[in-house]
């Protein structure tokens, strides 16, 4: 019975693959067969998509280990959701030793691409996209990979995910390299993670480009993240994420933005035209988050972040909400613009012996004289200050990451 | 050779037969339903086979108001009695659970409505009135727990093995007149084990319903004795239980008679607490809706980590006093599969249990801070 599923299944691929590769209307015929590869997969399987645009009405899933899952390049192999009735995913996989590659995966009703509690992980010229563009309907999350250790995003491109691009939550040991985020609420966003290297990207479009975040009430507190030579320009889209999630408090025009991690090293990237600021670094007590909600060991407090040698310009012009339009238009003037750099200013109080972190243990900035306001959120912005001066120290740089095991360069 | 060929007319044999007794296939996955021989459809009934039990819980997992019937069989030996967890069942455990709905009309043209689990007499369930959809099996084997999923064929004379699963358009007949189309959603064998590896991390597939707690109930099957004490005195517990009611007990969600939260947080830990756990697929939330969570962890005040479209435009999973800004209530009410909850196995509201929940928040005291 098996070979015959299996030969069956070969049939019909042999069947899909002479197919038009801008074959339109969607394929459905394609599901049963997929989904039965998924079923039957063993350790080693590579399973090849063929050229061509395959529709969904549900999720597919993968539970088994050392899988491959491969196609004939995003823009030829597209699996499309538009479809979908069932699922809260297009993809998702549950498994290590994963890796996929050269296919797309578009309108989703959910999360694209979600894989969970896996190690050795690789996500490569992977397409994730809602074709209809920024709308707060969309999915929330293009490629998520979450709860995993040891992985590779390389190449990929997201577009218009409600929530984030290329998202990877709670997760160790990451390298996330050369892929491009575009139109999406938030680029990039590395968020409850350990060790971390973000290079050689392009986050465009985006309401935010690159977001390191630390969230309350989960297991894992993230830090250890580098954030360097990656193009961050022009994310200006308006916020389309809905209300209640994190990122929705992002304003538009946000470059790199930290929020509550620790030890974040930014440098030598470029980042331009981001109308609210360049660079944010920030507490969760200004993103809204009500603190009866947090767990007690959360640490909201952002620390260790080194930023320097970034080329950065043409940012702060028009910032997004009320409270930095009015501190820009107090401190800079209508025509003025914020400086690359603000920084909310919470510091906890009590971290050591009773006292504070002296400033140039919580954020330094050696960036060819790039300004930073400390906006005092604290005291509801009574006392906003350039504060260059107090910031102009250095701390000990990262260690690369060194990706490991089957995923060793 | 020989031996081989008359193996072979023995199995067919068997397949023929109306009357399979009750078998554990111990690593191949039969075609057919029947070939279990744990529930068969015949004389207008669903029949038990030999020693095959039916079981049910204080509350059920909603689905789309189909109605259930559970059943257990060990061919040997007994289950080991846990407090919290499913009962440790031996290798050659069979549980299976029919799906099924009463017909609305005469004929069966795809519309169901509300209805009332019927009980079993003399081994048998009568399907007079009733359309079969599916029956999933859990089979204990040697390497685990195995999830199959089988769909009823149109004559509802058996099931067929559907490990991709399947889509059935059914109409859906409120008591208040409200008709609506949905897609009754089998689940795919992988989207099984989404549910049933309780612990997403060791993925281990167990079963969710035989804990302690959902079954001690009075039983009814055997009307005279609590569940968990049936389950003692036929053979099929063993462990340390003395008394059936010292246990934890769920309560029945529908019983106005027990206080509000304890009717609330079954039905959250039934329908929830396989992946909303602290090692569940769901623990990437922070959100834990076993029996014993409190504060954030329980969802007061707590904002939501990765919830897109689920937010619903809403602060926190609860508001205090609040079903309306509530992102829980948001996900029981939504039937959007990018947002609602459960992720699987619902596409209809459950409105009554919404309203449980809804009533539950709107008696809670205090302010999100």
């Amino acid at each position: 019975m098996r070979l015959a599923i299996i030969a069956a299944a070969a049939l019909m691929l042999a069947a899909c693959g002479e197919q038009k590769t801008t074959s339109t209307p969607a394929d459905t015929s394609y599901q049963e067969t997929l989904m039965t590869q998924l079923l039957d997969a063993q350790p080693g399987d590579i399973i090849e998509i063929p050229a061509g645009t395959f529709s969904f009405d549900r999720s597919l899933s993968l539970t088994v280990d050392g899988v491959t899952i491969r196609g004939q390049g995003m823009d030829k192999s597209i699996l499309s959701f538009k479809d979908q009735i069932a699922g809260a995913e297009g993809l998702i996989v549950t498994a290590s030793d994963f890796t996929i590659e050269d296919l797309a995966i578009e309108d989703t009703k959910g999360d694209a691409l979600k894989i969970t509690k896996g190690e050795n992980i690789i996500i490569r010229r992977v397409r994730t996209e809602w074709t209809g563009g920024p709308k707060t309907s969309n999915g929330a999350y293009g490629i998520y990979p979450v709860q995993t250790k040891n992985v590779l995003m390389e190449e990929n491109v997201a577009i218009a995910a409600a929530d984030a691009g290329l998202y990877i939550g709670q997760s160790q040991n990451v390298v996330v390299r050369n892929n491009r985020a575009e139109y999406n609420v938030a680029g990039i966003e590395i968020e409850n993670t350990l060790d971390a290297d973000v290079y050689g990207n392009v986050a465009t479009n985006n309401t935010g480009g690159i977001l390191v975040f630390n969230m309350p009430n989960l297991k894992q507190p993230g830090a250890r993240t580098r954030v360097y030579d990656n193009d961050v320009f022009d994310n200006n889209t308006k916020n389309f994420g809905h209300k209640g999630t994190p990122v929705a408090s992002i304003p538009a025009g946000s470059g790199v933005v930290v929020n509550s991690n620790d030890q974040v090293e930014i440098f030598g990237n470029r980042i331009t035209g981001n109308k609210t600021a360049n660079i944010i670094v920030a507490s969760v007590y200004s993103s809204g988050l009500s603190q009866d909600g947090m767990s007690e060991d959360f640490d909201p407090y952002p620390e260790g972040i080194y930023i320097y040698d970034n080329e950065m310009g043409g940012g702060g012009k028009n910032p997004d909400g009320l409270d930095l339009q009015a501190l820009k238009i107090a401190m800079f003037g209508p025509m003025g613009a914020l400086p690359d750099i603000l920084w909310d200013g919470y510091v906890n109080p009590d971290k050591r012996d009773g006292a504070a972190l002296p400033l140039t243990e919580i954020l330094c900035v050696q960036n060819n004289g790039a300004e930073i306001v400390n906006f005092d959120g604290p005291n509801g912005f009574k006392n906003p200050r350039l504060a260059a001066g107090e910031h102009d120290c250095a701390l000990e740089k990262l260690a690369p990451v060194t990706l490991t095991g089957p995923l060793a360069e | 050779m020989r031996k081989l060929a008359a193996l072979l007319v023995l199995l067919l044999a068997a397949c023929g037969s109306q009357e399979t007794p009750p078998t554990f296939h111990s690593d191949s996955n039969p075609q057919q339903l029947s070939d279990w021989g744990m529930v068969t459809a015949r004389d207008g009934a669903l029949q038990l086979g030999e020693g095959v039990t039916p079981y049910d819980l204080a509350t059920p997992l909603f689905t789309d108001y189909a109605l259930k019937l559970r059943t257990v069989w060990i061919p040997q030996g007994a289950a080991t009695y846990t407090a919290n967890d499913a009962f440790d069942f031996p290798v050659g455990t069979v549980l299976t659970k029919t799906f099924f709905y009463p017909i609305k009309g005469d004929a069966w043209t795809g519309a169901v409505t509300y209805g009332v689990e019927h009980t079993v007499e003399g081994g048998a369930m009568s399907l007079s009135g009733y359309r079969l959809m599916e029956t999933r099996i859990l089979v204990r084997r040697a390497d685990g727990w195995n999830a199959l999923p089988y769909v009823w064929n149109d004559d509802q004379t058996d099931a067929v093995l559907k490990r991709t699963g399947a889509v059935i358009p059914l109409t859906l007949h409120r008591p208040d007149g409200r008709a609506e189309s949905f897609a009754y959603v089998v689940p795919n064998a992988n989207q099984c084990a989404a549910c049933h590896a309780t612990n997403a991390n060791t993925k281990e597939i167990a079963p969710i319903g035989p804990k302690a707690r959902h079954l001690n109930k009075p039983s009814t099957f055997s009307p005279a004795f609590n569940q968990l004490d049936y389950w003692i005195a036929a053979g099929l517990l063993t462990g340390n239980v003395s008394d059936g009611a010292a246990v934890q007990k769920s309560a029945d969600w529908t019983d106005k008679s027990l206080p509000l939260a304890a009717r609330a947080r079954t039905y959250l830990d039934i329908n929830c607490s396989h992946c909303h756990n602290p090692g569940g697929a769901a623990d990437t939330s922070g959100l834990d809706l076993e029996p014993d969570a409190a504060g954030p962890a329980l969802g007061r005040c707590k904002s939501p980590i990765a919830a897109g479209s689920g937010s619903g435009g809403r602060p926190f999973d609860i508001v205090p006093g609040h079903p309306e800004q509530s992102i829980t209530v948001f996900r029981m009410e939504t039937t959007d599969p990018g947002a609602m909850m459960p992720e699987l196995g619902r596409s209809t509201t459950h409105d009554e249990g919404v309203a449980l929940i809804a009533e539950w928040i709107a008696r809670m005291e205090g302010v999100c801070g």
